[in-house]
């Protein structure tokens, strides 16, 4: 769990760096800070479960495995990509590892999630779905629609809210009436959790809890974990909601400064093996780099592929009429 | 003359109306402190704070319902969506609430509401982010659609859009937000819904277009006049309602026309272009309408932007074809 937490936050200073050289185009939501929730949730799960998740999605798609070099080739849009440099860094799936996709727009994947955890229900499979999402998706409509069907079905599915404190440009109390996600969930009758996204620990029991009451057939379950975004929302922010100070003092619980600490009290591992893990994750990283820099563009002729089962007008040469 | 950017002038527009009109108001999504995402409301909300300059939660359909509901209620507001490509989750209550508004009530009530919203490509935004899908608005009768190309007109024709007694969607070319300035009056003006605007007049051919492909449209004809082709550039700037008869006159004037956008080329606005016309002025034609457009595919990752988009080369391309023909 460890290497899963550097894989992220390497993968990620890196994303950050291409970025600031123009290498990544659009948007990039970084997830530093972030990195306990996904890998605490995800190792608490099956990796046959399903998986979808909001636009910050870089650490759940490196948790489930997914080639960091295919992963970084996505973000610079290059044809080796996860999705063929189509999808970009919002939309990362590999859907050979149940991971169904990153989503751009905010709460669209929600109800998405409980129509697949009806499926699953239909089905009597075992797989259950996780659906992450931020604290402000939840002021969207489609959240509750989302929520109310799950509930209404008792579906297996764990909505999983990341409450980083802030949305875009506002904080939770500006967006929200309540300060504990969790409330929410108590509408819908709906078992939660709350938990301390900056603690794997606590994310994995969390979970842990949830997937079970899942996979027993009792329903939906809502896990809060709160947690911090150290970066801004994107690259693009100046971050006019907080101040350094508040920066500082979280960065001070660094979720994998807490975990390495634990494991070295603990004498789980030394700070040399804890290191070791540090430089390897960092060779493997500038690897991914130099990987997707010299991908291929996908062809320009291929901007229309796909987008059908079968190609409705092959001969089409491009979007001009006559 | 103050020279302004678009996103400039845009913003000017909004603070003489809030200054004017105390019935005014803006609503939408991190539009207060931060001053939106392409900082069009910047400084709005500490000069006329925060109950009229209004920081709303994460849901565009709330943020279009609420200002319907206090436009019923004699407020004027202005409400921003952040990215046109996210009015979809506010789809109902545009076209099919709003929109049909004043015709359910027989004239009784109305709803006199601006929805300005960013869009379009050549940012290296990705997806939703720059889809063009205005043409998917004028299917919903009961809303103005207006399409500024410049900071002269953008400034004119929002103040005209905030008075207007109808339900208006500004869309806002995001590439062009500060591309060029332009001597902008300070002052107040307006200008009128359903005139078009002649860009530049040249015999051969008749470029058309609105919004971000007017830019694109003055490139290709700087580069048709040397080679001998002389191009007039029509913008329509507003969709609904459509200078018909602006539109026949440039296109009667060359008999040979080229209509571009950013939007994908089926049942794109471009369609309606051509049909009206080959309706309205058939005879003065030299050859078909032609269309240039985007991909009948989901807007590409930024690496395969200018593949997409509709470019000189390709609107030189068709324009060159046309005269040929
Ligand atoms: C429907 C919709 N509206 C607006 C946006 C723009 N947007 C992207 S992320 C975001 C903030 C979301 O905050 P939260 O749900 O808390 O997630 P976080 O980014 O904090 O992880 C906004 C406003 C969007 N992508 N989709
Ligand atoms: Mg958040």
């Amino acid at each position: 769990m460890y290497r899963q937490m550097v894989l992220i936050r390497r993968f990620e200073d890196h994303a950050a760096e291409s970025y600031a050289r123009a290498r990544i185009g659009g948007f990039l939501h970084l997830y530093i800070g972030e990195e306990a929730v996904a890998v605490g949730a995800l190792n608490a799960a099956r990796p046959t479960d399903h998986l979808l998740t909001h636009y910050r999605d870089h650490g759940y798609a490196l948790v489930r495995g997914c080639d960091p070099k295919a992963a970084m080739a996505e973000l610079f849009g290059k044809a080796s990509g996860l999705s063929g440099g189509r999808g970009g860094s919002m939309h990362l799936a590999e859907a050979s590892r149940h991971f169904w996709g990153g989503h751009a727009i905010v709460g669209s994947h929600i109800p998405i999630g409980a129509g697949m955890a009806y499926a699953m229900q239909y089905q009597r499979r075992e797989e259950v779905v996780l659906d992450f999402f931020g604290d402000g998706a939840t002021g969207n409509g489609i959240f509750h629609e989302g929520l109310n069907m799950a509930a209404l079905w008792q579906l297996p599915v764990v909505f999983v809210c990341e409450n980083n404190l802030y949305g875009m440009g506002a904080t939770l109390a500006e967006e929200s009436p309540v300060k504990d996600m969790i409330i929410r969930a108590e509408g819908y009758t709906m078992p939660s959790r709350q938990c301390d996204g900056m603690d794997v620990f606590s994310v994995y029991e969390a979970v842990r809890t949830a997937v079970e009451h899942c996979r027993s057939g009792k329903g939906p379950f809502f896990v809060e974990a709160v947690t911090y975004r150290f970066r801004g929302h994107s690259m693009a922010d100046p971050e006019l909601y907080r101040d350094k100070e508040e920066v500082g003092r979280w960065r001070a619980q660094d979720p994998i400064l807490r975990f390495g600490e634990f494991c070295v009290r603990q004498r789980i591992s030394s700070e040399r093996e804890l290191e070791e893990v540090n430089e390897q994750v960092e060779q493997e990283m500038l690897e991914a780099v130099a990987f997707a820099e010299a991908a291929p563009l996908p062809e320009e002729s291929t901007v229309a592929d796909g987008v059908y089962a079968n190609p409705i007008d092959p001969e089409a040469a491009g979007p001009e009429s006559a | 003359m103050p020279q302004m950017t678009l996103v400039e002038a845009v913003r000017d527009a909004l603070r003489l109306e809030l200054r004017r009109d105390p019935r005014v108001m803006l609503l939408g999504l991190d539009i207060g402190r931060l001053g939106g995402v392409f900082r069009a409301t910047d400084g709005l909300q500490a000069e006329f704070g925060a109950e009229r300059v209004v920081d709303m939660p994460l849901a565009e359909a709330a943020i279009v319902g609420a200002s319907i509901g206090l436009a019923v209620a004699g407020f004027v507001p202005v409400a921003e969506i952040q990215f046109l490509g996210f009015t979809h989750q506010a789809f109902h209550q545009i076209g099919p609430q709003v929109g049909r508004w004043r015709q359910r009530s027989r004239g009784r009530f109305s709803a006199p509401l601006v929805i300005r919203a960013p869009f379009g490509g050549g940012i290296r935004s990705p997806e939703f982010h720059s889809d063009a899908i205005e043409a998917q608005f004028v299917q919903t009768p009961g809303i103005k659609v207006v399409m500024p190309a410049s900071p002269y007109d953008a400034k004119g024709l929002l103040l005209e859009a905030i008075r207007d007694p109808d339900p208006v969607l500004f869309c806002e070319p995001d590439r062009l937000y500060r591309l060029h300035r332009q001597e902008v009056p300070a002052g107040e003006y307006t200008i009128p819904f359903g005139q078009a605007r002649t860009v530049r007049e040249g015999d051969d051919v008749t470029l058309v277009a609105w919004s971000a492909a007017v830019e694109l449209c003055e490139r290709a004809a700087a580069q048709l006049d040397g080679e001998g082709i002389a191009a007039t550039v029509l913008d329509l700037r507003t969709l609904v309602p459509l200078d018909v008869e602006g539109l026949v006159r440039a296109a009667t004037r060359t008999g040979r026309v080229v209509v571009v956008h950013e939007a994908p080329l089926s049942a794109g606005f471009g369609a309606e272009v051509a049909a009206t016309i080959q309706e309205e002025a058939f005879f003065a034609l030299d050859g078909p309408v032609r269309r240039v457009a985007a991909w009948d595919a989901p807007y590409p990752s930024a690496a395969l932007e200018a593949s997409y988009l509709p470019t000189v080369a390709r609107v030189v391309a068709a324009a060159r074809a046309a005269v040929r023909s």
